[in-house]
Order: structure tokens, then C-alpha cells, then sequence
């Protein structure tokens, strides 16, 4: 590789960092890999049932969390783009509202959630059992996905505010911030997730 | 070569913290691999007690000793120690964590926090199995595989068992992101990648199948929990949900393990043949590149332990061929290592010995794996104790075995002590008249058709489970005095010079032990790794 300059002189290596941070973001791709591969299994085995599974889900809510997630990432990489600027405060302004997106995104999540569990539509649910097999395993696997996934956001949420204060605090800086652009990364992945569940989920019908 | 005084090697340095706590919070890499030693002989033990105890049991024709139920629970725990505790860790966390950063001329790992953090995720993952063991309705009773759908429906502990399970794979995915980083940014000036010694390659081979495989794990084992817990109904028949895909879910990650668990292991044989030959290594690249091509193709073969789960006819026949091709760079690297033995100046010493028993008894496991891939007789061996005896080939003849070897070829150097070579010729006596006698008496047994994980067994079987039993007795003999004799040596065994066995990577080049820094000055390579002064150029 030819970036391999030799990180034994500088006690800092951010090329190795972010190497460290593409392989920790490998490892969650193939986490949701696993699902992906039950997902396709099981659509290849119900394709009729998860058409009429998707039909129950909200689709214009779905859109709307696309939007916001995209948005999200949109603002993550403006903070970035601050800090390299040297505007810290600019950079914690937008990693906040950054958070706040993935607040709501969160919150729109916890609506169609509980909308779900109002018509029955959850797993072990009395009125689930009377569906189809087919449509009772795209309840669990939209649950267990959507949910797998709003755990990342719920992480990707609490490390950038980590970030948003380590750069109040002055830990990042304009010519220190590999931490922030790890975040970044982390947050774009949650990102690229949700355009897969999209799809898969909202819009099988 | 270095010139560290004595009171700065890593084992008598104190920094913030002193005694205990300089142990328990040092992100020093070699602190680590101690650390890691140290609690994995421990769960290794716990695992040998469980062990011993099902062999008593089968030569008790009444079984007065324990209760069925506990069986299951005894060979659970078992798998589940020796497979999560000792061997996936194995020689990677120990020995990659000792040697890799010194073997390429780094003065630490790449995140050295993280790696510290990695073993609090392996203890953490470890108390929770131990918990799962005694709370809750008993211990998980499933087999170390947690197959559905019998691990969805047991009453046991299952849940907090499989939790256990995921965050050891955590441990070991940290593991592999370090290493891989190391191994990019770290290497000494002057060393590129054909440069390299060859147990850095393996351990690079490793890392790789860690990160990419062991997700796949973490998420089956989260649906089991979530299926347990919630009942989402993946795998589970009365909801529509398919138990065959745990299977092929939970072998996408477990047949790759075990390339986890050998790669490291026949890296450190790769690195004792040429210094205890004198010679280098015959057909460097071809090894190197096998370690690659195992991780390829090692990822491919995974149903092939699933040939009577009800696959078509077209996947057991894809999957037996692949399993065939995963034994090509495997005899490759057996091949090569014999060669590099021809015309050496062979120095019998302990960790030849071993490193040889390694070749030889994984040898005998890799064949009976092609027997197994073969699809009609694969029908035949299936869940009997032939594949019993061919897993503990593979996983304790060679990756026990290669541990061994490694540990007896890098003790002078980890604790800048000698051990005694009578007792570690007397104890592989032991180790390998034992471990033939047990586990050969396994493959016999299930070629004549004796069921693994049964409980009791019929007449005709007697002979062998008693020949098996004894088998037992006579290897954890050899166990206790390997270990005993080592466990002597740290404190009491002669100080080791820095290179006793004139090896010639850069691990040989600083003392014994090494200083908390390995090296004064980083080290620049021109050459390499097995250039021998004495080896005339063929």
C-alpha cells in the first residue's frame, strides 16, 4: 500500500485508525449480512406472504425516515467539513443537530412500532398466530431487523454526542479529528442500512 | 540488538499501576498475552474435568456418577469451554498478542487499549458462561452448537449460554480488526509483505475470517435469544420458520472457525521447522499463500456438516467437492514443512517434538475430514464418535499439539526462563500414547457405529470406551506434567539467554524477556525472514 508511511516515527496514525474503523464497519455489515441472507430465504419461501406483510407497513412513514436519516448524514459530513475549516463550534452545532435527526427518526420508529403492536402485529401476538406462516416470519424479521437497526442509531446517537463534547472540550481540533470522522463513518453505515431495510421492508408490497 | 538493562523487561516493569492492577490494566501487548494464557490454561482445565468426568461415566456400566441430563450439561459445557475459552483465543490471543508486534519489529499492537479491552471481553463472556452454568432452570443442555430447534424450546439456561457466546465473539473480532491494522501499519521498515515471517501471515489469514465470519455468528445467536425471548419465528417449524437455516447459519461462521483455530497453529509450526532444522523454509510463498487459500476456501465448505440435514442433491455434492479442495493447501503446507526438515541440521529439541506430533496427528484429522466430506460414507460416520475423534484430531492433536510447540518454543522468551527437557520429553510420552489411545479408540468406535453424545452405550462398544477411558487418564497425566513442569520453570527454571534455539526472526534479536518496549531502536529488514548464517545456498 502506498499511504503505508511508517507509523513507528508518529505516535498517532490516523490511516491506521480509520483502517481500524472500515474493518469494524466490515464486521457490521456481515452482522446485518446474516439477516440479509434469513431475509432472502424467507422471501424466496413466502414471496406472497411478505407482499402482504408489506402492504401493513406505513410506507410514507418509511419514506419519511429515509429522508431523515439522509439528511442526517448530510449534516455529519458538514461537521466534519467544519472541523477541517477550524470551526469547532459550527462542527458541534451541526453533530447536535445530527443527533437530533436520529431523535427523530427514533421517535417516528416509535410510532409505527406501536401502531404495530396495536393491530396485534408482533411476534407471539394472539392475532399474528392467525396469519399466515409466511407473514408471521416478515413480522419477526421486520422487527428483529428495524429493531437490530435502531439499536445502531440509538449508539451512533450517544458517540456523537461523545464527539459533539470531546470538540466542545477541544480533544478534536482541526488537525486532530480522526475520532470525528470515525463517527462519521459509523453514522453514514447506520444510513446505508436503513436504504437496504427500506426497500426489503416498506416497499415488498 | 538491544541493550536494555535487565529491570525494564515488561515482567518486573511498574508503571502508574503496581503489582495486580499492572496486570489487570496494562495495554502492554506482551501483559496481554499473559493475561490470556493464564485464564485460558485455566478454562482449558475446567474443560479436561468435564472431559474426564464423561469418560467415567461410560466405563460406570450403571451410572451411579451423574444423571443423563447432567451428561448433556457436562458435554455442553465442555464444547463450549474448550471451542469459545481455549481454542478459538488459542494461539492467536496468546501467542499473536506475545510475538506478532516483536516478530515484525513494532513496538506495541496497533490499538493497544482495544487489545486490553479484548480480553475484558473474553473474561466478561467467560463469568457469563459460568453463570449460565448455575442459574436459571440448569445448565444449557444443547451442545456447544445450539441447534434449533431443541435450543429454542430447552428449558435450560440456553439464553445467557448463547449471550456468552456473543460477546466472546466480540473478543475475538477485536482481536482480528487489531491485528489486521498492526499488520498494515506496524511492520518494521524494509519488511513488505513477502518479507514477512509466515506466522504473521497466518495470523493476518485469521483476522480476516475473524472479522468476516464472526458477525454472522453474533447475529444467529441474537435470533436464537430473540427467538427464545420473543418467538419471531425464524427458525422455528410450528411458525413457519426453517431449522436448517440455523444450521446453515451458525456453520457459515463454525466451519470457518476452525480455520481460526488451526491457521495460527500451523503458522508457529512454520516458524519452529526452520530454526530447529537450521534451514529455511521450503516454499515460502506456497505456504503463505495456502494460509490465504484455507481462509478462501475454508469459508466455502460449511454445509458440508449438514449432508443428512436434507440439502439437495446438488448442494451436498458442491459442498463435498469444496470440502475435497480445502484439503489441497492444507497437504500443502504439510508437504512443504517436511521438505524443509530434508537435509537440515535437525536439533531435536521439546518444540520439535511436538511441532512433529503436530504434522503427524493433523495429518490423521485432515484425512478422516476428506472420509467425512465423502457424501455415502458421510452418511455412515455422521453424529457417531468417528467425528468425535476426527474434531479432536484436528482441534486437539493440531491446534493443542501446535500450542504446545509454540508455547515450549516461545517460553524462554516470555519469561526469560529455561524449562526442563526431561520433563517435556516424559510428559509428550504421555501426551501422545494418551491421546492416540482415547481418541483413536473414538474413530474405531464410530466406525462400528457407537452414537456421539450418547449417554450409555451398548455391549459391544465396552472394550472401546474402556480403552478410551484409560487413554484418558494417561493423557491428562501428560497434561498436568507439562503444564506442572512449565508452571516450575517460570519461577524456578534457569535464566534463558535471548536466542537458545539461534533463531534468526526479530524475536530472537531482543532479550529474553523482552524490554517494555521490545525495541530500543525499530529494526530495519533488508532480507527474508530465514536466513540461516550456516546454511550453505542450495
Amino acid at each position: 500500500m502506498s499511504t503505508e508511511s511508517h507509523a513507528h516515527a508518529v505516535h498517532r496514525d490516523d490511516f491506521g485508525a480509520k483502517l481500524g474503523m472500515w474493518l469494524f464497519l466490515v464486521t457490521e455489515i456481515n452482522l446485518f449480512g446474516g439477516l440479509f441472507i434469513a431475509y432472502s430465504y424467507m422471501r424466496h419461501k413466502y414471496p406472497a406472504e411478505f407482499h402482504h406483510g408489506g402492504a401493513e407497513l406505513n410506507a410514507t412513514l418509511g419514506v419519511t425516515n429515509t429522508i431523515v436519516l439522509l439528511t442526517s448524514s448530510l449534516t455529519v459530513v458538514l461537521a466534519i467539513m467544519a472541523m477541517q475549516r477550524g470551526k469547532a463550534a459550527l462542527s458541534r452545532a451541526y453533530l447536535l443537530t445530527t443527533v437530533g435527526f436520529g431523535i427523530t427518526f427514533l421517535v417516528i420508529k416509535t410510532f409505527e412500532w406501536s401502531a404495530k403492536f396495536h393491530h396485534g402485529l408482533y411476534p407471539s401476538a394472539p392475532h399474528l398466530g392467525t396469519l399466515p406462516h409466511g407473514e408471521q416470519i416478515f413480522f419477526g424479521l421486520y422487527f428483529t431487523m428495524t429493531g437490530l437497526h435502531g439499536l445502531h442509531v440509538l449508539v451512533g446517537m450517544c458517540l456523537l454526542f461523545v464527539i459533539s463534547n470531546l470538540v466542545k472540550s477541544g480533544k478534536i481540533t482541526q488537525s486532530k479529528y480522526v475520532l470525528l470522522e470515525n463517527g462519521g463513518l459509523y453514522w453514514h453505515l447506520v444510513d446505508v442500512i436503513w436504504i437496504f431495510l427500506l426497500p426489503l421492508f416498506y416497499l415488498a408490497a | 540488538m538491544s541493550t536494555s538493562t535487565a529491570e525494564s523487561n515488561y515482567l518486573e516493569y511498574e508503571g502508574r499501576h503496581s503489582g495486580l492492577l499492572g496486570w489487570l490494566l496494562s495495554t502492554d501487548h506482551k501483559r496481554v498475552a499473559i493475561l490470556y494464557l493464564v485464564s485460558m490454561v485455566t478454562f482449558f482445565f475446567a474443560g479436561v474435568s468435564a472431559g474426564f468426568v464423561m469418560r467415567l461415566v461410560q466405563l460406570t456400566p450403571f451410572h451411579k456418577l451423574i444423571t443423563a441430563q447432567t451428561y448433556n450439561a457436562l458435554f455442553t459445557f465442555h464444547g463450549v469451554v474448550m471451542i469459545f475459552l481455549f481454542v478459538i483465543p488459542g494461539l492467536n490471543a496468546v501467542f499473536g498478542n506475545f510475538i506478532l508486534p516483536i516478530i515484525i519489529g513494532a513496538k506495541d499492537v496497533a490499538f493497544p487499549r482495544l487489545n486490553l479491552a479484548s480480553w475484558y471481553f473474553f473474561i466478561g463472556g467467560a463469568l457469563i458462561a459460568v453463570t449460565a452454568l448455575f442459574t436459571g432452570n440448569g445448565p444449557p443442555d444443547t451442545g456447544w452448537s445450539f441447534y434449533a430447534p431443541f435450543s429454542i424450546k430447552s428449558g435450560t439456561n440456553v439464553s445467557l449460554g448463547v449471550f456468552a457466546a456473543f460477546i466472546l465473539g466480540f473478543s475475538s473480532m477485536l482481536t482480528g480488526i487489531n491485528f489486521v491494522t498492526t499488520i498494515h501499519r506496524l511492520r518494521a521498515p524494509g519488511m513488505t509483505f513477502f518479507k514477512m515471517p509466515l506466522f504473521p501471515w497466518a495470523l493476518y489469514a485469521t483476522s480476516w475470517m475473524q472479522i468476516l465470519a464472526t458477525p454472522v455468528l453474533a447475529v444467529t445467536l441474537v435470533l436464537v435469544i430473540l427467538e427464545r425471548a420473543f418467538g419471531i419465528g425464524v427458525f422455528d417449524p410450528a411458525k413457519g420458520g426453517d431449522p436448517v437455516l440455523y444450521q446453515h447459519m451458525f456453520w457459515m461462521y463454525s466451519h470457518p472457525a476452525v480455520y481460526i483455530m488451526i491457521l495460527p497453529a500451523m503458522g508457529a509450526i512454520s516458524e519452529i521447522l526452520p530454526t530447529f532444522s537450521q534451514r529455511t523454509i521450503f516454499g515460502y510463498k506456497a505456504i503463505a499463500g495456502s494460509s490465504i487459500a484455507i481462509a478462501g476456501f475454508g469459508s466455502l465448505v460449511w454445509a458440508h456438516h449438514m449432508f443428512t440435514s436434507g440439502m439437495s442433491a446438488f448442494g451436498n455434492i458442491l459442498f463435498s467437492f469444496l470440502t475435497m479442495v480445502v484439503a489441497v493447501p492444507s497437504a500443502i503446507k504439510v508437504f512443504n514443512w517436511i521438505a524443509t526438515l530434508y537435509k537440515g541440521s535437525v536439533n531435536f529439541q521439546p518444540p520439535l517434538l511436538y511441532a512433529l506430533s503436530f504434522i503427524f496427528l493433523f495429518s490423521i484429522g485432515g484425512m478422516t475430514g476428506v472420509w467425512q466430506g465423502a457424501l455415502a460414507l458421510d452418511v455412515h460416520l455422521h453424529d457417531t464418535y468417528f467425528i468425535v475423534g476426527h474434531f479432536h484430531y484436528v482441534m486437539f492433536g493440531g491446534t493443542g499439539f501446535a500450542f504446545f510447540a509454540a508455547l515450549l518454543y516461545w517460553f524462554p522468551k516470555m519469561f526469560g526462563k529455561m524449562y526442563s527437557n526431561t520433563a517435556a520429553y516424559v510428559a509428550w510420552f504421555f501426551l501422545f500414547i494418551g491421546f492416540n489411545g482415547l481418541y483413536f479408540t473414538m474413530l474405531v468406535l464410530g466406525m462400528q457405529g457407537m452414537p456421539r453424545r450418547y449417554y450409555a452405550h451398548l455391549p459391544q462398544y465396552h472394550l472401546g470406551h474402556v480403552i478410551a477411558t484409560v487413554g484418558s487418564w494417561v493423557l491428562i497425566l501428560g497434561l498436568l506434567l507439562f503444564f506442572g513442569s512449565l508452571l516450575y520453570a517460570v519461577f524456578r527454571g534457569k535464566k534463558a539467554s535471548a536466542n537458545p534455539w539461534h533463531g534468526v526472526t526479530l524475536e530472537w534479536t531482543v532479550p529474553s524477556p523482552p524490554p517494555v518496549e521490545n525495541f530500543d531502536e525499530i529494526p530495519e529488514v533488508s532480507q527474508g525472514p530465514y536466513h540461516f548464517p550456516s546454511e550453505v545456498a542450495l
